[in-house]
C-alpha cells in the first residue's frame, strides 16, 4: 500500500514536470518564439476571449507576474483547456487532436500487438533451438537493424513498393480525393492498403528488441533445475518449451509490452511523416513546423500522460504476475 | 523506442591490470570476438573519413557546382543532386559532424550518469533519494517529442544546441543502470576498507568504484554513442537541426524537401542512410561484443550434436 502511494506520486511529480516544462520553454528560448505565434493569430482574426486565453497559457504581453502566469496555466491545463489551433483555426486544440488520434491507434497500436507476439514467438523457437539456422540468423541481423535509423526503412520500403513495384500508396491514410470514410468494405480496404507499408516498417524495426529479450532470458531459464526435472519427467518437448521455460522467461517481455503501449501514441512520428499519415505523430510535426505552439504542448503532454499509464499498467501486471516482488515490497 | 536490453555484466576487476597488459587483452578479445572486429574496422573507417574529408572526396559538399540531377560516374560516384551539389562529397564531409555528435554526446552523457548513478548509490540516504527521482522522472519523460519541442522553440540553432539537447535529456537510463551496478558493490571489502582508512567520499568513488564499473561504462558509451546519432540524424532529418550544416541528417532533409525519391534520385536519400545505419551498426555491434564477452551465457553456440530429448 505504501509502495502504491509512492509511485501514485511519482506520477504526479512526472506529469508537473511535464506541464512545467511546457510552461518555461516557450519562455526561457531566445528570441520570444510565442510572441511571433501571438502576432499570427492577430491576422487570423482571432476573438479577444481567444487571445486573452492564448496570452496566459504563454505569458504574451500579460500584465501578470510569471508566478500567476503559472497558476493560470495550470488551471487551463487541469480544467482541459488547451486553448486554440493555430493552423486549424478556429478549432480547438482537443478536437484536431481528437481527428488524428484514432489513425496512430489503429496503425501503431495493432502493428506494436503483432510485433510483440511474433517477436516473442520467434525469440522462443530461437532459444530451444540454440545454435539453429534462426538463433544464428536472428540475433545478428537484429543487431544491425536495431542501428538503422526507422524513417530510412519507411523511405527505402516506399521507393521499393510504392514507387518502383506499385503494390500500395507511398503516402496517406486513405484515397482523399476518390473515397469518403465510412463504414463500408471498399474504404476499409483502402484503410489497410494505406497502413501496409507504414506497419511494415514499424514491425521490421521494433521487432528485433522482442526476440532478444525472449531468447536472453529464456536461455537463462531453460538452465533451471525445473527444467532439466521436466526433461527427467519425460515430458513431450513443446510442454517443455511453453509450460516450463516460455512460461517463465515471458515476464520481462510483459513488462515491455504493457511499457510500448505507452509509446504507440508516440512511437511512430517519423514513420508517419514519411508517409504523410494523418495520425498524431504526423499532427506533432506539422504543429511544429507551422509554429502552432498550442497544439504542440497538448501533443506533448498527451504522449506523456500515455507513458505514464502505461508505466503505471506495467507496474500492476509486475505485481500480479510475480510474486517475488509483492513480498519484497 | 525501446533501449536494448543489456546483460549488467559480472564484475570485471581490471583496475589492477597494468596499462600496457589491458590494451594488450582488450586487442585480443576484439580479434577473437567477430562481432568485435567488424565493429571496430567500420568505426575506424569512419574515423578516418572524418579527419581526412579532403583526401577522400575533392568536391565541396555545398558548392553548386555542377548541373543537376547528374548520374553515377566515376567524377560523381554518387551522382549530383537537385542543387548540382556533388552527393559523394556530402556523404564523406557530413561524416564529421555525426561523428562529433556521437563521441560528444556519448562521452557527456556517459560522464554524467557515472556521476550521478553512483554517487546515489554510494552516497544514500537523502542524496539517492533525491538524485533517484531525478533520474526516474527524465527515464519516464518520452525523449525524442521532448527533444522536438525544444528544438522547435529553439529555430534550427545547429550543432551545439543540438548536443545540449540530447545531452541534457538522455542520461538517466544509463545512470539508472550504473546505480545498480555500484549498489552490489557498495558494502565490499575493499570499499569498507578506503571508509576505515578515512579517505574521503570522492576518492573513493573516482579511484575504487569507478574503476571497478569499466566494462558497463564502455557498454553505455557505446550505446549512447548509438543513440546520439540515431536522435540528431531525425531530428536534422524532420528539419529541426541547422539545415546549412553538412550532415547525413542534413542531407536527407533536402532530400525529402525535394521529393528525391518521387523525383528519381534515390541515392541523395539511401546514401546518408545507409551511412547512418552503418555507423549505427558499429556502435551496436561493438556493444554486444561487449555484453558476449562480459557474459558468457550469450555467446552463440556451435550446434551441438546432443540428442534431443523427446
Amino acid at each position: 500500500m505504501r509502495y502504491a502511494l509512492r509511485r501514485l506520486g511519482f506520477f504526479v511529480l512526472t506529469l508537473w514536470v511535464a506541464l512545467t516544462l511546457n510552461f518555461l520553454l516557450p519562455r526561457l528560448m531566445p528570441g520570444n518564439p510565442a510572441l511571433a505565434m501571438m502576432t499570427k493569430f492577430h491576422d487570423q482574426g482571432a476573438t479577444p476571449q481567444t487571445l486573452k486565453t492564448l496570452e496566459t497559457l504563454f505569458g504574451v504581453n500579460s500584465q501578470q507576474s510569471l508566478l500567476g502566469q503559472y497558476f493560470g496555466y495550470l488551471h487551463h491545463m487541469l480544467t482541459g483547456n488547451f486553448g486554440t489551433s493555430l493552423s486549424e483555426y478556429p478549432a480547438s486544440v482537443a478536437s484536431v487532436i481528437g481527428s488524428a488520434i484514432w489513425w496512430t491507434l489503429g496503425l501503431v497500436g495493432i502493428t506494436t500487438i503483432l510485433a510483440f507476439a511474433l517477436g516473442t514467438g520467434l525469440g522462443i523457437v530461437s532459444a530451444w533451438r540454440r545454435g539453429g539456422k534462426l538463433d544464428s540468423i536472428v540475433p545478428p541481423v537484429f543487431v544491425i537493424t536495431s542501428a538503422i535509423p526507422y524513417f530510412w526503412v519507411a523511405m527505402v520500403l516506399v521507393l521499393i513498393f510504392a514507387l518502383s513495384l506499385h503494390w500500395f500508396p507511398s503516402q496517406g491514410g486513405y484515397y482523399v480525393t476518390t473515397d469518403t470514410p465510412g463504414f463500408n468494405l471498399t474504404f476499409f480496404q483502402d484503410v489497410i492498403n494505406h497502413a501496409f507499408l507504414p506497419a511494415m516498417a514499424l514491425l521490421i524495426t521494433t521487432i528485433g528488441t522482442w526476440i532478444l529479450t525472449m531468447r536472453n532470458t529464456m536461455i537463462t531459464t531453460l538452465a533451471e533445475d525445473y527444467v532439466r526435472m521436466a526433461r527427467a519427467k519425460g515430458l513431450p518437448g513443446w510442454r517443455i518449451m511453453f509450460d516450463y521455460a516460455a512460461r517463465n522467461a515471458i515476464l520481462p517481455n510483459l513488462v515491455g509490452f504493457a511499457m510500448s503501449l505507452g509509446f504507440v501514441v508516440s512511437g511512430a512520428i517519423l514513420i508517419e511523416y514519411v508517409f504523410n499519415y494523418p495520425g498524431v505523430g504526423y499532427m506533432l510535426l506539422q504543429a511544429v513546423d507551422g509554429e502552432d505552439y498550442p497544439l504542440m504542448q497538448a501533443l506533448f503532454l498527451l504522449i506523456t500522460v500515455a507513458v505514464l499509464f502505461a508505466i503505471l499498467a506495467a507496474d500492476i501486471l509486475t505485481a500480479i504476475l510475480d510474486p517475488r516482488t509483492r513480498a519484497a515490497r | 523506442m525501446a533501449m536494448p536490453v543489456s546483460g549488467v555484466p559480472t564484475e570485471a576487476p581490471v583496475a589492477q591490470v597494468p596499462a600496457g597488459h589491458a590494451l594488450a587483452r582488450v586487442g585480443r578479445a576484439i580479434r577473437s570476438n567477430r562481432k568485435a572486429t567488424t565493429g571496430t574496422v567500420l568505426l575506424a573507417i569512419f574515423i578516418l573519413i572524418a579527419l581526412f574529408p579532403g583526401v577522400i572526396a575533392h568536391d565541396s559538399p555545398t558548392a553548386d557546382a555542377y548541373a543537376p540531377h547528374l548520374p553515377v560516374s566515376t567524377a560523381h560516384l554518387l551522382g549530383t543532386n537537385a542543387y548540382g551539389q556533388d552527393l559523394f562529397a556530402q556523404v564523406v564531409w557530413g561524416t564529421r559532424n555525426v561523428l562529433i555528435i556521437a563521441f560528444v554526446v556519448g562521452l557527456a552523457t556517459t560522464g554524467i550518469a557515472v556521476l550521478i548513478g553512483v554517487a546515489a548509490a554510494y552516497l544514500g540516504g537523502g542524496w539517492d533519494g533525491t538524485l533517484n527521482v531525478l533520474t526516474d522522472v527524465l527515464l519516464v519523460i518520452p525523449l525524442f517529442p521532448l527533444l522536438i519541442i525544444i528544438a522547435a522553440y529553439a529555430h534550427g540553432e545547429g550543432t551545439i544546441v543540438l548536443i545540449m539537447a540530447i545531452t541534457l535529456t538522455s542520461w538517466s537510463y544509463t545512470a539508472r543502470q550504473l546505480r545498480s551496478q555500484a549498489l552490489t558493490l557498495r558494502n565490499r571489502d575493499f570499499l569498507v576498507a578506503a571508509r576505515v582508512r578515512g579517505e574521503r567520499s570522492l576518492y573513493v568513488i573516482v579511484m575504487e568504484v569507478i574503476p571497478t564499473m569499466t566494462s558497463l561504462i564502455v557498454a553505455s558509451f557505446l550505446t549512447n554513442a548509438l543513440y546520439a546519432v540515431l536522435l540528431a540524424s531525425s531530428l536534422q532529418f524532420i528539419g529541426l537541426g541547422d539545415p546549412n550544416t553538412v550532415s547525413w541528417g542534413t542531407t536527407l532533409y533536402w532530400a525529402e524537401n525535394n521529393a528525391a525519391l518521387q523525383t528519381g534520385e534515390p541515392l541523395w536519400a539511401i546514401a546518408p542512410g545507409a551511412c547512418i545505419a552503418l555507423l549505427g551498426a558499429a556502435f551496436a555491434l561493438l556493444n554486444y561484443a561487449f555484453d558476449e564477452i562480459g557474459n558468457p551465457a550469450l555467446r552463440p553456440v556451435r550446434r551441438s550434436k546432443r540428442v534431443r530429448s523427446t
